[in-house]
């Protein structure tokens, strides 16, 4: 792109266009601050929830699949997943897996050559997977937030 | 460092677009896939059931509609957000593996593999199958002394499936990377453009076989340096550096055609104004000022029976700055110089040029305005609200409300990693 080149705005035209003067700025320099020696790193969620943050993704979850009479196991409709992909699955796991496309989020029974993915909601049938069945698990929940209000 | 040890490795993700899509879009799998430009205008990445019906790169998406619905093509709007976040993921990640890291595009990196004790094949396998595990997303490795060479093996190793997607070249024998090189047209070197290799078969260079024993100083007489240098490169004598940092850019452009023609200075100020305030944020991250700005506007030339009109002109600014509300200013003044009634505009865009480091700027003595530790704290904070509450969340009003003119993207899917109400549903 070729431009034209106009004379400089001439600043009695639009003052406001002027960059103000760096000079002449002074920093303070007052006490040192006491407790300067004792400030510590504030607690960061992420550190303590996310260990690779380049593999972790957040799910928002829908419906009651996972609601539980046991409540360290139940997962609300509403409640954001935190899903860790550099984790490998193991037995027990909570994972979010693909089936027919459709992300779904269960507990992964794998014992004695038998695989199924296991809902907390007794209403709700585990789904076996037959031989030929491929399991696409998608990553592994590491933790769940949920908000009272 | 024994400098015959140099090796270099080429990551890129395929079809990285697509791939993004299909993280997130598990139904997307194995089917045809476009993803679409601004606008939703051409096609910009294709899957490879995509290609394999014959969806070309570059594509105008209204001219294959009927095709794609007869095809079962299915097409995206462009989501930057998304692949933004996903290449910063995967530039992470690689950055693992190797202490030296060169960044060269949204989906591509080179990797210095110097002295990395491992068998390099090895490495890049488990490159891929950690990419692959932690994002999603398939990448291909090419492994050479030189840049050059890297990219060849990039290529060898998406397009030959033997290679499992890593490819080293010092692996192959002298008669199979010559086998290799004869197979493929000058064109696909890294740096041979069209132009050039019409030229070259003009000449008699068809195959990369033919450009690598070609005279490399008759090469640089006729054609370039640059040119010269690639030569040496497929000879395996590293001529090309890797670039650890990626320099600041020289000048930052943002411009748009709108989703429907807009035709008053209002609409065109409310685009140019949000234009100069993504330009401005981009500037103040990499820690430079603007000491001139420029303002186009043009009708569409597409339309040629409607009248046509397009202006642009640039003005220094009497100071540098960083300022989004003096940039903007500085843009809307311009603006008023150059519109005109009467005709449908299409496209607005501005240039942020004659870039410098912030801390590079001259005082001035006689200018006395607004408080300027006030003004870049001001700008601060609205990058700031901006970054944790969305883009736009604060803006200078003549940015306006309504956009009506904003660009279609009739198919994006949702933003799955930076927004929370877009995180993606599982039940």
């Amino acid at each position: 792109m070729s431009l034209h080149l106009h004379p400089p705005i001439p600043a009695a035209l639009e003052p406001q266009l002027l960059l103000l003067p760096l000079m002449g700025v002074s920093v303070s320099a007052g006490f040192p601050s006491p407790a300067e020696d004792w400030a510590e790193e504030r607690v960061d969620l992420n550190l303590r929830y996310v260990q690779h943050a380049e593999a972790t993704f957040y799910f928002t979850v829908s419906g009651d699949s996972m609601v539980s009479p046991i409540a360290e196991r139940s997962i609300p409709d509403g409640a954001t997943l935190i899903v860790d992909r550099a984790l490998s699955a193991k037995h027990d796991d909570i994972v979010v897996a693909v089936i027919d496309s459709d992300f779904t989020v269960k507990r992964l029974y794998c014992r004695n050559k038998r695989l199924a993915l296991v809902a907390e909601n007794l209403a709700y049938p585990p789904i076996v997977m037959g031989d030929e069945q491929e399991l696409s698990i998608w990553g592994v929940v590491t933790a769940w937030i949920v908000r009272p209000r | 460092m024994d400098s015959e040890a140099a090796m270099i490795a080429l990551v890129d993700v395929n079809n990285f677009y697509v791939s993004c899509q299909r993280v997130f879009e598990p139904n997307l799998i194995g089917k045809p896939v476009v993803v679409l430009s601004n606008n939703d205008g051409c096609v910009i990445s294709r899957s490879a059931e995509a290609k394999a019906v014959g969806v070309k790169m570059g594509a105008p998406w209204h001219q294959l509609r009927d095709f794609a619905e007869q095809e079962g093509i299915i097409a995206r709007s462009s989501n930057y957000a998304l692949y933004a976040d996903m290449s910063h993921r995967v530039m992470t990640i690689l950055s693992r593996f190797s202490p030296n890291q060169e960044i060269y595009s949204i989906d591509e990196c080179f990797l210095s593999f110097d002295g990395l004790p491992q068998d390099h094949t090895e490495l890049g396998q488990e490159i891929r199958s950690t990419v692959l595990q932690w994002t999603g997303l398939p990448v291909c490795v090419g492994i050479a002394p030189t840049k050059t060479l890297a990219k060849l093996a990039n290529h060898i190793a998406k397009k030959q499936a033997r290679f499992n997607s890593v490819c080293e070249w010092q692996k192959l024998s002298p008669s199979q990377q010559d086998a290799q090189m004869q197979a493929l047209a000058a064109s696909e070197v890294w740096g041979i453009g069209r132009r050039i290799s019409e030229r070259m078969a003009q000449e008699g260079i068809h195959t990369i076989a033919d450009l690598r024993t070609a005279n490399a100083d008759q090469i640089r007489q006729r054609y370039s340096i640059v040119v010269q240098r690639t030569v040496h490169e497929l000879r395996g004598i590293p001529s090309i550096e890797l670039e650890e940092s990626t320099p600041d850019k020289q000048q930052i452009l943002c411009s748009r055609s709108f989703g429907q023609a807009i035709y008053t200075e209002q609409e065109l100020g409310e685009a140019i104004s949000i234009y100069i305030a993504r330009a401005a944020e981009k500037l103040r991250k990499q820690g430079s000022v603007a000491g001139s700005l420029a303002v186009f506007i043009r009708s569409n030339p597409f339309r040629p029976k409607d009248p046509q009109y397009s202006q642009h002109i640039l003005v220094p600014l009497t100071q540098a700055s960083d300022d989004t509300l003096l940039l903007t200013r500085a843009a809307l003044w311009v603006l008023k110089r150059i519109y005109r009634t009467g005709f449908a505009y299409a496209k607005a865009g501005v240039m942020l040029c004659d870039l410098q480091p912030r801390t590079a700027v001259q005082g001035h003595l006689f200018l006395q305005t607004a408080d300027p530790i006030k003004r870049a704290a001001l700008n601060k904070v609205m990058d700031d609200i901006n970054r944790q509450w969305g883009r736009g969340s604060i803006r200078v009003a003549s940015a306006g409300f309504n956009h009506g003119w904003k660009m279609r993207q009739n198919k994006v899917s949702p933003y799955w990693t930076t927004r929370w109400d877009d995180l993606p549903k599982t039940r």
